[in-house]
């Protein structure tokens, strides 16, 4: 029942950080509180902090390069200044403008929404089948599921671009969301099935002990307690069907269906003599914001649904 | 016990949830195994209906996934194999004439496919070597327990989560000749590659495309192999410093040996993903100076020269290539993937 208990907020049980579990020491003679001290929390080596510092550096400087250069526009672009001596909004004024990018946003935010939400529905079936209820092949199922995700993309989008001309569905919306969908889903089932496995068994030993059916065990029992990976499974999904680049390229070719990923490609190429950098920094600063607060609020979300069944005690 | 001894709160007073459930509760095991119910009535055949509920109610559940994965991954494949057995006209829509393996013939014996299939592997070996070094290095420290740790986490996986385009872009700017920032930091200090026009030539191009992926995907697998170094028991190293090993001894000895199958996870994560790639070669280079991939390749056969039937098998190419590699890891590190499929952890 104790165990019940501490499942019972939906929360994962997460794998205990060394230092919070450290065993009591009393059968252990030599080691001195000033050693157990330098080892826990409180200071590192030199070294070290200088690693932590370049790993940050590494993974920050780019982005300040990209908003510093989003900010300079003509000659000052030219100089490459370390800041930019004449900030100037005119980049961002001249993405907002652009009717393409609007365009652009408008359909990545539908179809990553549409395909976020219809995969969790599928995927959640699905994965409750595999993860608690008896079934036949089952680790050839998730095996044959897990090994989509491995297929290029390009062996679905050359014959798709194909197909979809003949039946009209190419530079479509509902052309992306499609192909989309089949590699959400794998991602979804894969991730999903490894939070139903952490709900304790005994929740729907007791509702079928109440007599309810295995669908009602897993409608009213198990999926309100999966909210949670629900929702980090619908943040992953997001980010990688937001992120698809090359289904979106192959099948479109207007600006009526592309998402934002190739619309800003796209940027690239139009002019010859023009230095569109600036611009093409400001558009990507506007699309990186939202997934930056993603991450901020919800870190912990991504990291464990990253890291879901992957090597788990 | 009751579901709503187990949740209390959870079903709202007099929700009707609770009436269902006990409702079939009398009747038996839901409206499947009723039936078979009623012709016996001993608890083993009560087991054995719900099995059979179980396994219908399994079924049920994953058939719409694996329909639409079927319609929307397989009958592709399928009909990708067709269309590359053909040749089609480029300027009569329609025309077409069946020319066997013409075309993977032609594939094999030119220069393009083998140009191609060298640079994604290079480019593969080279960044998932990086990220697997530097994601080990990045996990060893988030696991040390620092004031400070909880933001390293949070800076190390903004990478992650921009678009693969946005990468590319942001790589671009760094290295621009004049606007950047790496060629102006390079030409302050007088040392070569200021002057380099790096997405210009091979070598260089190559560099920064490596570099854009090992910035975006090291977190990735820093993550997983965090994971694997979290569920390392502590007691494990205490008895290693008891016995006198120096740090650097216990994390090759012991830290390492215990870290591989997370280290290998990663690996055929990255792999699989790096032979894929598509999306920064296409931003930063397009292709040119020696940097275009398999699925470039194909990519370019099949939009920009309108060639159906070579890009049709250029790309059946590049998926049996990725499935061989997938392969060739699954037979190497099979046990790890096998426990995954089989949830035994």
């Amino acid at each position: 029942m104790s165990t019940v208990t501490t499942h019972n907020k939906g929360q994962r049980p997460t794998t205990p950080v060394a230092s919070r579990r450290r065993p009591t020491r009393e059968g252990f003679p030599t080691v001195s509180p000033k050693k157990r001290r330098l080892r826990g929390e409180a200071r590192l080596h030199p070294l070290v902090w200088v690693f932590v510092i370049a790993v940050m550096a590494f993974s920050l400087v780019p982005f300040y390069w990209l908003i510093n250069t989003s900010l300079k526009k003509g000659a000052s672009l030219g100089r490459g200044e370390l800041f930019p001596s004449q900030p100037t909004l005119e980049n961002y004024f001249s993405v907002f403008s652009n009717a393409e990018f609007l365009l652009a946003l408008r359909n990545s935010a539908i179809i990553a929404v549409v395909t976020t939400v219809v995969a969790l529905v599928f995927a959640s079936f699905a994965a409750y089948a595999l993860a608690r209820l008896k079934m036949r092949r089952k680790a050839l199922i998730l095996a044959l599921i897990l090994s989509v995700t491995t297929f290029p993309a390009i062996a679905i989008a050359a014959p798709m671009f194909s197909i979809w001309r003949e039946i009209g569905l190419y530079d479509t919306l509902l052309g992306l969301i499609i192909p989309k969908l089949t590699f959400a889903l794998p991602l979804a089932i894969y991730t999903l099935t490894s939070f139903f496995r952490e709900i304790p068994r005994e929740l729907e030993e007791s509702a079928y002990m109440d007599g309810a059916s295995p669908f009602q065990a897993f409608r009213k029992v198990i999926l309100p307690l999966a909210v949670p990976g629900l929702a980090t499974t619908a943040i992953l999904v997001f980010i990688s069907v937001w992120n698809e680049f090359l289904l979106a390229v192959t099948l479109t070719t207007s600006p009526a269906a592309r998402p934002v990923p190739v619309a800003i490609a796209f940027f690239n190429g139009t002019s010859e003599f023009d230095q569109p950098l600036g611009t093409i920094s400001a558009a990507s600063v506007i699309i990186t914001v939202p997934l930056v607060i993603l991450v901020l609020v919800c870190q912990k979300r991504i990291v464990s649904g990253m890291t879901a069944g992957a090597v788990k005690g | 016990m009751t579901i709503k001894t187990l949740f209390p709160g959870r079903g709202r007073a007099g929700d009707p949830s609770e009436g269902d459930v006990r409702g079939q509760g009398q009747a038996g095991v839901g409206p499947s195994g009723t039936r078979r119910l009623g012709s016996r009535g001993t608890g083993d055949s009560r087991t054995n209906a719900r099995d059979r509920a179980e396994r219908r109610l399994a079924v049920r559940m994953t058939a719409p996934s694996l329909i639409l994965m079927a319609l929307v991954a397989a009958v592709p494949i399928g009909y990708a194999l067709w269309l590359s057995l053909n040749q089609y006209s480029v300027r009569t829509a329609g025309l077409s004439r069946f020319v066997g393996l013409d075309n993977y013939i032609n594939a094999l014996t030119g220069p393009a496919w083998w140009a191609a299939f060298g640079q994604t592997f290079l480019f593969a070996a080279l960044s998932v070597s990086l990220e697997l070094v530097l994601g080990t290095a990045m996990a060893v420290l988030l696991n040390l327990a620092f004031k400070g740790r909880a933001l390293l986490r949070t800076v190390v996986l903004l990478p992650y989560a921009i678009v693969t385009v946005v990468s590319a872009i942001t790589w671009e700017t760094m290295f621009q000749p004049n606007l950047g920032l790496v060629t102006n930091v390079l030409s302050a200090l007088g040392l070569p590659g200021g002057d380099v026009v790096w997405l210009g030539e091979h070598g260089y191009a190559m560099a920064v495309i490596v570099l854009a992926d090992v910035w975006k995907t090291t977190p990735f697998a820093a993550l997983i192999i965090l994971a694997g170094l979290q569920v390392i028991p502590r007691e494990t190293y205490e008895a290693a410093e008891l016995d006198g090993s120096s740090k650097w001894q216990t994390f090759v000895h012991i830290t390492l040996p215990l870290l591989r199958p997370a280290i290998v996870l990663a690996a055929i994560f990255r792999t699989m993903d790096a032979l894929r790639v598509f999306d920064l070669p296409f931003v930063l280079t397009r292709g040119a100076n020696g940097t275009e991939t398999m699925s470039m390749l194909a990519y370019t056969q099949l939009r920009e020269n309108r060639l159906v039937g070579e890009g049709s098998a250029l790309s059946i190419l590049t998926f049996l290539t990725v499935m061989a590699v997938s392969i060739v890891y699954i037979r190497f590190a099979g046990g790890n993937i096998r426990d995954v499929a089989k949830g035994e952890r």
